[in-house]
């Protein structure tokens, strides 16, 4: 089970965060998670909004490079523990976590939900799963 | 009193008597190539034209040009004039993909280029008292074998330090006392930055002069190496397809090079029409090798653009001079001495992308030394929403672009449609430097 993640490519100099996000927000888009990997001369923007397909169409029509990759959005509980729980099973299935960031929603009360993108997804779907730990599905990226 | 020339006779010779052995070295050299290379016999056929056409400078202009795509036509050995039994060396340009020269030298080719050195060496002071400190680069580049035998010629010691190593190069400038240094302009003005960097000056080292040439330098970066170094700067001309540096050189006055012209008649010719242009006019500088055995070019045409002028020099050599290299009438550059073409940096693209992104090479001058960037229009095949996976793509790149034109560029992947276009064509080339 995963979600879809929207990456974009953002030159660094003044203005294009706005470009992106302007060209969201005219598309109708809400975002629910955002992180931004940043280089010297460029960033990835990477972000989770409620209708990816949607969003990519938006962004290359004003003539960004966009795309999206499958990642895992789990949720965990809000207390001391919890994400190292996480990394302790992936660990222990030897999956590498190439990125990770938060997500703006708290899929039920006293918890928070993490965005991971790692190198063997299917595994890492399953390990967590048997560990108990809660994923969501693009529909509850959608409508929490 | 030191030297004034190296060899009077030559260069201080009478014009009409210059035209004179000029004339007899043509007449032979054209009958050597015409017995020798079918490549340019052919050529001559073509225009209809013979050795017996052929009586003196006169008849100069109805041979054919040669140009680079020639050279690399007849690539490696269809310009070559003795048999290889007879050559002893070769060298060659900057090792570009699809764009190499490479030139054959016999023994006698080596002993006229080290002489041409040995005269820029002895005119801007040099005698068997100095101590020259070579550090153009050694091996297949000209650079670093011309200066150094003409070093030799004159009797100076020599230190072949090659390039690199700043530091080094100024412990061995004080330590032996350097007196001239040989090197491109842009790494004499880092040599003068890293002296004062290392808390020296000038009155800690011996240098009295330079001899600098292989890129493009203005008046302005003259003042500031002379300054810096505490030396005259002189300037030096040549290219690989005619031997080396040492083609023409600049002497005390200092207001353009003088042209070894008992080896190499100079013409310039309007580049598109090919129409050989009077004395003191602008246009594409073309050389005829009188004296070569191994490699003798006629006509070849060098893309730069310059004037000749025959006026008086107080130096009282009677050689004709030229002007620096005022631009080309190609689309090379030359960027830290490294000639380069946009459609190298295309055959790199091409390999890497399998498609042609849309590019712009954009180069300045920063201080003395250039600065050589290249950027790209990122595509969708190229992104990836990991960091890692581009900059894979950026090294490798980088790697490759060094690999073809033996210096390195900083690699800037921008997006879509923001290279700007001038009429939907691209601008391919920026050079912001302001030479000339």
């Amino acid at each position: 089970m995963t979600v879809k993640q929207l990456s974009v490519f953002v030159e660094n100099r003044p203005g294009r965060l706005s470009a992106v996000t302007e060209a969201l927000a005219d598309a109708n888009i809400n975002i629910r998670a955002v992180s931004i990997a940043d280089t010297t001369d460029f960033g990835i923007m990477r972000i989770i909004v409620n209708d990816t397909d949607k969003a990519v169409e938006a962004l290359k029509e004003k003539g960004f490079i966009a795309s999206s990759a499958n990642v895992i959005a789990v949720s965990a509980d809000d207390k001391p523990g919890s994400m190292a729980a996480i990394m302790k099973t992936l660990y222990n299935e030897n999956i590498s976590v190439e990125y990770m960031y938060a997500a703006f929603l708290n899929p039920e009360k006293g918890t928070a939900c993490l965005i991971l993108r790692v190198d063997k997804n299917e595994q890492a779907v399953e390990a967590l799963e048997k560990a108990g730990c809660k994923l969501l599905t693009q529909q509850d990226i959608a409508e929490i | 009193m030191a030297k004034r020339y190296w060899n009077e006779k030559i260069e201080c010779m009478e014009h009409s008597e210059m035209q004179k052995l000029q004339s007899e070295r043509l007449v032979k050299q054209v009958k050597h190539v015409w017995d020798n290379v079918p490549y340019y016999r052919k050529k001559m056929e073509e225009k209809g034209v013979t050795p017996d056409d052929i009586k003196g400078i006169e008849d100069l202009h109805k041979l054919p040009f040669l140009s680079k795509a020639d050279l690399r036509d007849a690539y490696p050995y269809g310009l070559l004039a003795e048999p290889l039994s007879n050559c002893v060396r070769i060298q060659s340009t900057s090792g570009t993909t699809g764009k190499r020269v490479v030139a054959f030298y016999t023994q006698h080719d080596i002993d006229l280029w080290e002489d041409c050195c040995a005269r820029a060496i002895t005119a801007v002071g040099g005698t068997n008292e100095d101590v020259c400190q070579v550090c153009y680069g050694y091996g297949l580049f000209t650079g670093g074998p011309g200066l150094n035998g003409g070093s030799h010629k004159v009797g100076c010691l020599t230190l072949p330090m090659s390039s690199g190593n700043t530091e080094r190069q100024i412990q061995f400038m004080m330590d032996l006392g350097s007196t001239i240094l040989c090197c491109t302009p842009s790494y004499a003005a880092y040599i003068g930055e890293t002296l004062h960097d290392m808390g020296y000056t000038p009155d800690d080292i011996k240098l009295k002069a330079g001899i600098f040439g292989a890129e493009p330098w203005t008046e302005e970066m003259r003042h500031e190496i002379e300054k810096s170094l505490g030396i005259k700067a002189y300037d030096i001309y040549g290219l690989t397809e005619t031997s080396g540096p040492g083609v023409s050189f600049e002497c005390e006055e200092q207001t353009g090079m003088h042209i070894n012209e008992d080896h190499f008649i100079a013409e310039i010719i309007d580049p598109d029409t090919g129409e050989v242009l009077p004395e003191g006019t602008k246009g594409e500088l073309v050389f005829t090798s009188i004296t070569k055995e191994a490699f003798p070019l006629l006509r070849y045409r060098t893309r730069d653009i310059c004037v000749l002028s025959r006026k008086k020099c107080s130096c009282g050599r009677t050689l004709i001079k030229m002007t620096k290299p005022m631009g080309r009438s190609d689309d090379m550059l030359i960027i830290k001495g490294v000639n380069v073409f946009p459609s190298q940096i295309e055959t790199v693209l091409i390999k890497d992308f399998k498609a042609t992104p849309n590019y712009q090479i954009v180069v300045d001058r920063v201080g003395n030394a250039d600065t050589f960037e290249i950027k790209i229009e990122l595509s969708d095949d190229m992104f990836s929403d990991t960091i890692k996976d581009i900059a894979t793509l950026e090294k490798k790149l980088s790697a490759d672009i060094v690999q073809i034109l033996g210096i390195k560029a900083k690699i800037s992947l921008v997006e879509p449609k923001s290279i700007p276009r001038s009429e939907g064509k691209a601008v391919r080339v920026i050079d912001k430097r302001k030479l000339v």
